[in-house]
């Protein structure tokens, strides 16, 4: 038991050697030294303290108290190991320094004087006043106990240990009752520091949400392993989505163009075609679905960068735009091909511009709505008008869905046209035209936003 | 694009009311282009605008302005097989469907010939 006490001393001097902060001035200098003595003077078995785990150690902590009880300290058996272990177990890591910060030293300091530690004992106390009161009262009795001395219980079986030293064996408890209170009080600045730190922590988390959905553009941050799963529903999922379908894409780009480039077979080809079309379809089916869950999100193109956000028309790409894009790159074309490009073009303009009147009519219509019965000073009126107004602004707004829907319907069917009409390798050279535009302004919203600030 | 109300006058027959589906195809096929619409709603405004802005001169029936324009509107839905009944286009009597038919059928070229047919539009 006694080496063992020792190893444990020895692991404590470890801890408490880089934890000691040196404010609280000579007295740890004294009470370091005498753990010097006892280092010089033990064997160290560090290993044996060290494999030890929480469970076994409150054991043996509490017999290592009671060794301390032999030595004739009734009082400290235990009030001591409970308030230790009270306040130990709050602390999740860095709990096993803890423990071994709160063993009591149970070895001698024999250049200890016995002013010294009354001294510390008082001011201690003073110190210990806003911690947990039953250490307080532990300390209080403790000290009460030792100062009277004809107080002390002692333990029937121990009485033969009560021969040694008296004073020498109460310096030796007084001293750990100081380092004992000490590392408590170290323990739970550092909780603190540890719970502010954790605050802190959950408030940076917030903060980073919230700066994501106002539209902070996730660059591929979440692609690879979880790829396909919808993660939850909202605008965090879809936009989580739309980064991944955005490598998914330029992926399929790369082998086209590569096969573009490499003149393969029309049949290859049409196949690699086909996919980017698909992959097409891939991306105006989630749209539907985040539409579903937040239309707002879609709309505002949050999900976008800045640049092709700002050109960007009802929730996405505007198709009679594309197709002057690719005008002169598609040559050379047929006459019927031309005429085929040329009502396509027409047609996708009128679709738009039939959509954005509505869209319009919707506007219009929604202010009226919010506008009529009573505003300003006589605005709050009756509760039935006003319950009655929301609800027909809101049917009013549940129509945008199927404007967004629409919007995308046009433009995946301008590109199904499209396919329709051009040949396969007409259709290709289309796709990797479009591409390039959108990686284009994409780039564009990227060197734009690190340009150098004046 | 004009406004139709059916006028009830003298010839209405014995029969207080009718099947609001047939009188539905009966109107449908009272003129080359017909839409069935709601004054309100925003999406038969486009699809108005879509038509108008082709040079079509549709005919337009606000379905909340109809005394039976509620069995109409039911019917409707039955048929297009959707909760919302409008707005529905009609071309020469035959059911063309709602905005998405539309604009599909006028993206992938059909739309036109079909009006020319319909004789609502010439070249």
């Amino acid at each position: 038991m006694q080496n063992f006490i020792e190893a444990l001393t020895n692991s404590t001097m470890y801890c408490s050697s880089s934890f000691i902060r040196g404010d609280e001035g000579s007295r740890n200098q004294s009470r370091f030294s005498g753990l010097g003595e006892l280092e010089q003077s033990t064997g160290f078995h560090h290993e044996d303290a060290v494999n030890l785990s929480p469970g076994s150690f409150f054991g043996l902590k509490s017999n290592s108290v009671s060794v301390v009880t032999n030595l004739q300290f009734g009082g400290l058996n235990t009030s001591v190991s409970s308030s230790d272990i009270t306040s130990a177990t709050g602390v999740d890591t860095g709990q096993y320094s803890f423990q071994k910060e709160t063993m009591p030293v149970a070895a001698s300091f024999g250049n200890v004087h016995f002013e010294n530690w009354g001294d510390s004992g008082m001011v201690d106390n003073s110190q210990q006043a806003d911690t947990s009161t039953d250490v307080d009262i532990d300390d209080k009795n403790q000290f009460q106990g030792v100062q009277s001395g004809a107080l002390i219980s002692v333990d029937s079986a121990d009485r033969s240990k009560a021969k040694t030293g008296d004073q020498k064996t109460l310096r030796r408890l007084a001293q750990n009752r100081e380092a004992a209170r000490k590392s408590r009080l170290r323990k739970k600045v550092y909780v603190q520091k540890l719970e502010n730190s954790r605050l802190k922590l959950i408030q940076l988390e917030q903060e980073l949400q919230r700066a994501r959905q106002q539209g902070i553009f996730i660059a591929n941050g979440y692609s690879g392993d979880q790829s396909h799963s919808v993660i939850g529903n909202g605008p965090l999922a879809f936009d989580m989505e739309y980064a991944w379908w955005l490598d998914e894409h330029q992926r399929h780009i790369n082998d086209l163009r590569v096969a573009v480039n490499s003149h393969v077979g029309d049949n290859e080809l049409c196949l690699l075609v086909d996919n980017v079309m698909s992959h097409y379809d891939e991306i105006f089916r989630l749209k539907s679905i985040g539409a579903k869950s937040d239309v707002f999100h879609m709309l505002s193109g949050t999900w976008k960068t800045p640049a092709e956000r700002c050109f960007m028309w009802l929730g996405g790409f505007r198709s009679s735009e594309l197709l002057k894009i690719l005008g002169n790159h598609l040559e050379p074309l047929t006459d019927q091909q031309l005429m085929g490009i040329c009502n396509l073009q027409h047609s996708s303009q009128q679709a738009e511009d039939a959509l954005f009147q509505g869209m319009e009519a919707l506007q219009q219509s929604l202010a009226d709505t919010l506008s009529s019965g009573a505003l300003g000073p006589s605005g709050s009126g009756n509760v039935a008008d006003y319950m009655g107004q929301m609800a027909l602004a809101m049917g009013k707004l549940g129509t945008l869905e199927n404007f967004l829907h629409q919007a995308d319907l046009l433009r995946q069917q301008t590109l199904q046209q499209m396919h329709r009409i051009l040949t396969t390798h007409q259709a290709a050279r289309a796709l990797l035209v479009i591409s390039d535009y959108l990686s284009r302004l994409r780039a564009l919203s990227s060197l734009w936003l690190a340009r150098p600030r004046d | 694009m004009h406004y139709q109300t059916e006028s009830w006058g003298s010839y209405m027959p014995t029969r207080s009311v009718g099947d609001p589906l047939e009188r539905v195809e009966r109107l449908a096929s009272e003129n080359a282009v017909v839409i069935f619409s709601i004054s309100t709603c925003c999406m038969c405004h486009a699809i108005k605008r879509l038509f108008c802005g082709m040079g079509v001169n549709p005919t337009v029936y606000e379905l909340d302005e109809d005394p039976r324009g509620k069995e109409m509107e039911k019917a409707l839905m039955r048929l297009l097989g959707s909760s919302s009944a409008v707005p529905v286009v009609f071309i020469g009597g035959k059911l063309v469907g709602a905005m998405d038919r539309v604009m599909a059928s006028h993206i992938n070229g059909t739309l036109v010939p079909l009006l020319k047919e319909a004789g609502a539009l010439w070249l």
